[in-house]
């Protein structure tokens, strides 16, 4: 996740070392400067060598459905036709609806634990919260089987079906595993990485900045609205991107709890499957050539996918962390 | 609400021109600090201040570097107790009124008593006409009224000339001492009934100085004014009443003419000749 760690380093926006740095220099500072390129240029190759493979892995699949790989929806190893569109979706959707229930969460709790919370409460809690985020997946897979679909199908679906049933999004047997379960899961494991990571950029706001709006007889409130947010809003959209990141590429926890079927389907309650979990499930007792081809195509989308959404949300930082002009001599 | 009761009802220019620094008799306090302690964790910074800070009068505070100058200072608007493991005991009185009592609210006190930080703090995301607007905002003032409110802060503060062709550019794209002078527009425009001022003139050359000193003057006609300052000639030359801080206590005070020419005690005199040691 390189591009949201320069997307935190952007809060500080440290300004570029003169081009004098790289001209006459002293031996101790040239070999230091040749060392980093270098790692800096292994992580670029590595990158590289791996789309790369990727590719060749994938080219009878490539050879075979061209581009219409990505929107084919069946996926029938037996017929050996294989399509994308459903995993595109699963991944897609169940992260979306990951953000959408862990963003105003984590954020919150964030604001709380940075600016509200009594101080012998904010270290513990903080503690814990990253203690969350250090939970092997499987064990959330685990609980997710045991714990929440059930919950889900008893508490929350029967009730929704009944009353909202006629909705798209909520029709369909209320069976627990399935598309919700897979977002909420994935909402769970993504909090504590946003949350802890918002904390941290809300602290860095200087505490001059909240005092400047404290003494102009702003609430609490106001001056989070006022000054923190707006200070610390590329760290945030940074910090998102970060758990985006995670809920993509998650698959032990989804692969347990969101049902693995290849199929495309508005109700929240039906299963899925993601790009990630198929890969998991089905590369080691993948038989045939274009069966595994197709797998390493799947990857090499998720791949791209993960890039793709990257860029953009790389973006909208860019486009929402713009200052009035010349703020960044601060 | 800028000329409530009794006192604001003499004309303010008339003991201004008969004695600008003389401090008439008849000045009541607006502010009065008693028995103020202030802490940060364990460490007691406040030792016990009681002092008043009469109305419509300029009152220095001057003091060696970590006497307790600031902190006093932040007492007076409940900004202390701001700071992690920061507390404050003793009564704070404005207009009579504690603002440390029960039911008092703070962002009620720091909306009648406005501060200018040692540090400046100008919001870096936001516009310099938006830093201007900021406190007023936030106390509802509506769109229509916005234009002549910041222009009139700015030129208060002595920065309009040089900011009125840039005003959508950030407000941390300013020089030090702009954005100090930003800070001290961005408190008038609330339009407080005390001034706290936190040493406003510590990155400013000559001439911008010269500027802002003429501000105090011109505000003390209105408001009340505390002035943190570790220039002598500036509290002599601004302030009616002088307070002399020393390790958290408050060694003298007096009206500025006879603190700075008779000084009682010997640590007073000692600092203000220089002498300090
Ligand atoms: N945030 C803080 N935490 C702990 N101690 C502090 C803090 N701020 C100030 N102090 C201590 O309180 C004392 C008074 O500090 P204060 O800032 O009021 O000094 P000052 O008179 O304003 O100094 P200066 O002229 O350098 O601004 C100092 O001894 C300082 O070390
Ligand atoms: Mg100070």
């Amino acid at each position: 996740m390189a591009v949201s760690v320069t997307a935190l380093g952007r809060l500080s926006l440290p300004r570029r070392l003169a081009p004098a740095f790289w001209g006459e220099a002293h031996l101790g500072d040239r070999a230091f400067r040749l060392c980093t390129a270098a790692f800096a240029a292994g992580a670029l190759l590595t990158l590289a060598a791996l789309a790369l493979q990727m590719t060749r892995a994938s080219a009878l699949s490539l050879r075979r459905f061209g581009p219409g790989f990505v929107l084919g929806t069946e996926w029938d190893p037996v017929r050996e036709s294989f399509g994308a569109l459903p995993f595109l979706f699963g991944t897609v959707v169940s992260s979306a609806l990951a953000l959408l229930i862990a963003v105003p969460v984590s954020l919150g709790a964030a604001i709380f634990l940075s600016e509200l919370a009594p101080g012998w409460l904010r270290s513990p809690i903080g503690f814990l919260l990253e203690l969350l985020a250090a939970i092997p997946s499987v064990v959330y897979g685990l609980w997710g089987i045991f714990v929440l679909a059930p919950w889900l199908r008893d508490t929350v679906q029967r009730p929704l079906s009944g009353a909202l049933g006629g909705l798209p999004f909520f029709s369909g047997t209320p069976r627990g595993f399935g598309m919700m379960a897979g977002g909420l899961i994935l909402a769970i494991m993504v909090l504590p990485t946003i949350a802890s990571v918002s904390r941290e950029v809300m602290r860095a706001v200087p505490v001059g900045l909240r005092e400047a709006a404290l003494a102009l007889g702003a609430t609490r409130w106001e001056t989070v609205r006022h000054s923190v947010l707006p200070s610390a809003r590329s760290g945030l959209v940074g910090a998102i991107i970060l758990g985006l990141g995670r809920a993509l590429g998650e698959t032990m926890a989804v692969t347990m709890v969101i049902g693995n079927r290849a199929e495309i389907s508005a109700s929240l309650f039906e299963p899925g499957y993601t790009m990630a979990s198929v890969i998991a499930n089905e590369f080691t007792e993948a038989a045939g050539d274009l069966y595994l081809s197709s797998l390493a195509e799947i990857g090499l989308l998720l791949f791209g996918v993960t890039l793709l959404l990257n860029a953009l949300a790389r973006l909208l930082v860019w486009r929402i962390a713009r200052l009035p002009d010349g703020a960044r001599r601060a | 609400m800028m000329f409530l009761g009794g006192p604001r009802r003499e004309d303010p220019a008339q003991g201004r021109e008969a004695a600008p620094r003389s401090a008439p008799a008849q000045a009541v306090e607006k502010l009065r600090a008693e028995g103020l302690k202030a802490w940060f964790g364990a460490t007691l910074a406040l030792k016990g201040i009681s002092l008043g800070m009469k109305e419509r009068r300029v009152t220095a505070i001057i003091g060696p570097s970590g006497c307790g100058k600031s902190t006093f200072l932040r007492c007076l608007n409940r900004m202390h107790e701001v700071a992690a493991g920061a507390r404050a005991e003793g009564r704070v009185l404005l207009d009579g009124v504690d603002i440390y009592g029960r039911g008092v609210d703070p962002v009620q006190v720091r909306r009648r008593v406005g501060m200018v930080f040692q540090k400046p703090n100008p919001f870096p995301t936001m516009s310099i006409r938006d830093n201007v607007l900021a406190g007023a905002k936030l106390n509802g003032v509506r769109l229509r009224e916005e234009d002549a409110l910041f222009e009139k802060a700015l030129r208060r503060a002595a920065l309009w000339e040089e900011v009125k062709d840039v005003l959508a550019r950030s407000g941390a794209s300013l020089s030090g001492g702009q954005q100090q002078r930003l800070c001290s527009a961005r408190a008038l425009a609330l339009d407080p009934e005390v001034l706290l001022m936190d040493e406003p003139c510590s990155a400013l050359d000559p001439i911008a100085t010269a500027r802002v000193e003429e501000l105090i003057h011109e505000l003390a006609e209105r408001l009340t004014i505390v002035i943190v300052t570790h220039n002598m000639q500036q509290a002599a030359r601004v302030s009616h009443y002088t307070a002399f801080l020393y390790l958290g206590e408050l060694v003298e005070y007096d009206e500025t003419d006879v603190l700075f020419t008779k000084p009682q005690n010997p640590r007073t005199e000692e600092y203000i000749t220089g002498r300090f040691g």
